[in-house]
């Protein structure tokens, strides 16, 4: 297997873009990607794009040719991945693969997703796809309500309180203040988490990820091309891997575990020779406060029930032992859902590269993005290092 | 969701009437229905007729639905024990979202799902009331 390298990150802001397109963002952060990893056009050779719902959203499907165009790649390898809010995660590990496996040497590799071009109604219809149609969706639940199942089954059965749970929304915020590309840079407080209007209860509105737009694309190339280019810093993917669980979560023997989290990790951990305790930096996929907690526990740096204390005792904090979402996580820097795990291995690359700004973990060299599908229904686990 | 008729259709027994799939090999029994049994990987399965009675095991109010439930919030959906121990996802109606809980004995009713527009077909299915005294 070859070597595979992230030489390149461009990221847009995440916000409301209402004057730009679904193309012109991802050709925004794919030309960015192209210069910060100062290769030319000529040097791409595929063009993977991580995205949930632009057939829904924008009537527009086939987005490999489309952005190949606009990004003027006429004639490269190009098609769209898609795995719901996991896309872009997940787009990379297939990306990982097609470096990996010696076909290609240098590709492109990006999310993206426009969800402010319809209203609301909409945007929740376009989300609950990402579990059963037929059966799931047909009840009148949404995606939030999936997840506010397993948060008051997670209270249940751990005795943990909302208030604590809550907290996660208060650190991500926290962070965000600080990431130009957030959404939401600015802090918020408990009580106005607390206070504010339930989505789907026992989920408050500044518990849950927003509507977003935004895209994020990286430049992946092998040992070859890296040599050529002459990088003084260098990323390597160390481990990268995708599990998927039983689609509907209520069909699970338990609500309250992440089974696909827990075999992507172990998997993505094996590969990179590393444990739990060997990552300096990481990015969770908390689209609601409750998967915070959750997430700690499923990829191994917390017993089942308590996640909660690691936030609590200061542990994800940039001086913790494990800094978690100095992103602002899905909350505050935002959810493009198909972009977002783009944009976490983006800001993994960027903190093990020091170029982190205010949020800077001191000496980051190991780094862990998880990107998560439905509720926990396909996950992606990967595993950046820095090697030179 | 775009208009179709054949997709409602052609789930019309399983909603209807509640026909879930049991295992003659492990004797597991899944809703909806599943040609491969997810315990234990047989793939001979015989329809069943489920129990329309349950408990409500956990719910959430939904106070921001889709667009196919635009008409009728606050709606609540429950995870629902039913008496064969087969756990299902439904609507909750019939009972002021203030007053669900835990616990609460459920009967099975046909409903009005949802609407595929102002031109398209109606769904029907079966939501979950308040059993009665």
């Amino acid at each position: 297997m070859e070597k595979v390298y992230v030489i390149g990150v461009g990221m847009t802001k995440v916000g409301e873009h209402w004057e730009k397109s679904l193309r012109e963002l991802f050709v925004e952060a794919g030309l960015k990607a192209m210069k910060d990893a100062g290769v030319e056009r000529d040097d791409i050779e595929a063009v993977i794009v991580g995205n949930m719902s632009s057939g829904f959203m924008q009537g527009q499907e086939h987005l490999g040719p489309l952005m190949s165009t606009y990004l003027g790649l006429r004639g490269v390898a190009a098609a769209k991945v898609e795995s719901a809010c996991g896309s872009g995660g997940i787009a990379f590990h297939y990306a990982f693969l097609s470096i990996a496996s010696g076909l290609y040497d240098c590709i492109l590799v990006g999310g993206v997703e426009k969800m402010t071009d319809v209203a609301t109604p909409d945007v929740l219809s376009a989300l609950i796809m990402a579990d059963d149609q037929e059966y799931v969706a047909s009840t009148g639940i949404t995606f939030a309500g999936l997840n506010a199942l397993v948060y008051r089954e997670y209270m249940k059965k751990y005795g943990v309180k909302q208030e604590d749970i809550a907290l996660f929304s208060v650190h991500d915020h926290k962070y965000a203040k600080n990431n130009p590309y957030a959404q939401f840079p600015f802090e918020v407080t408990l009580e106005q988490v607390m206070s504010s209007p339930l989505v789907a209860d026992p989920i408050r509105l500044l518990e849950s990820s927003p509507i977003s737009d935004g895209a994020a694309a990286l430049i992946l190339c092998n040992e070859k091309k890296a040599r050529l280019l002459g990088k003084e810093i260098l990323i390597e993917v160390a481990g990268s891997a995708v599990a998927t669980d039983i689609l509907s979560p209520y069909e699970r023997e338990d609500l309250t575990t992440l089974f696909a989290t827990r075999k992507a990790a172990e998997k993505a951990f094996k590969m990179a020779k590393v444990a739990p305790s060997d990552i300096n930096v990481m990015e969770v996929h908390d689209a609601y406060s409750i998967l915070g907690p959750m997430h700690l526990e499923d990829l191994g740096f917390a017993k089942k029930g308590e996640g909660i204390f690691l936030v609590k005792e200061g542990e994800i904090e940039k001086d913790g032992k494990i800094p978690t979402n100095m992103s602002g996580g899905l909350k505050a820097r935002g959810h493009p859902v198909g972009a977002t795990g783009i944009y976490q291995i983006a800001e993994i690359v960027l903190q093990l590269r020091g170029e982190a700004g205010e949020n800077q973990v001191s000496n980051a060299e190991i780094g862990l993005a998880q990107s998560v599908g439905g509720v926990g229904s396909s996950v992606a686990v990967n595993i950046l290092r820095r090697v030179r | 969701m775009v208009q179709s008729v054949p997709r409602v259709w052609r789930e019309q027994k399983y909603k209807y009437r509640l026909i879930g799939t049991k295992c003659e090999k492990c004797g597991s029994i899944f809703y909806p229905p599943k040609k491969i049994c997810l315990k234990c990987g047989s793939e001979k399965m015989e329809e069943v007729k489920l129990p329309e009675e349950g408990i409500l095991e956990n719910y959430t109010i939904i106070h921001y639905p889709t667009r196919d439930f635009t008409y009728n919030p606050p709606i609540v959906v429950g995870l629902i024990r039913l008496t064969n121990g087969v756990r299902i996802l439904a609507q909750v109606v019939d009972i002021d979202p203030s007053e669900v809980k835990e616990g609460l004995q459920l009967r099975a009713v046909f409903r009005r799902l949802r609407e595929q527009g102002e031109d398209g077909v109606i769904e029907y299915g079966l939501k979950f009331r308040p059993k009665e005294e």
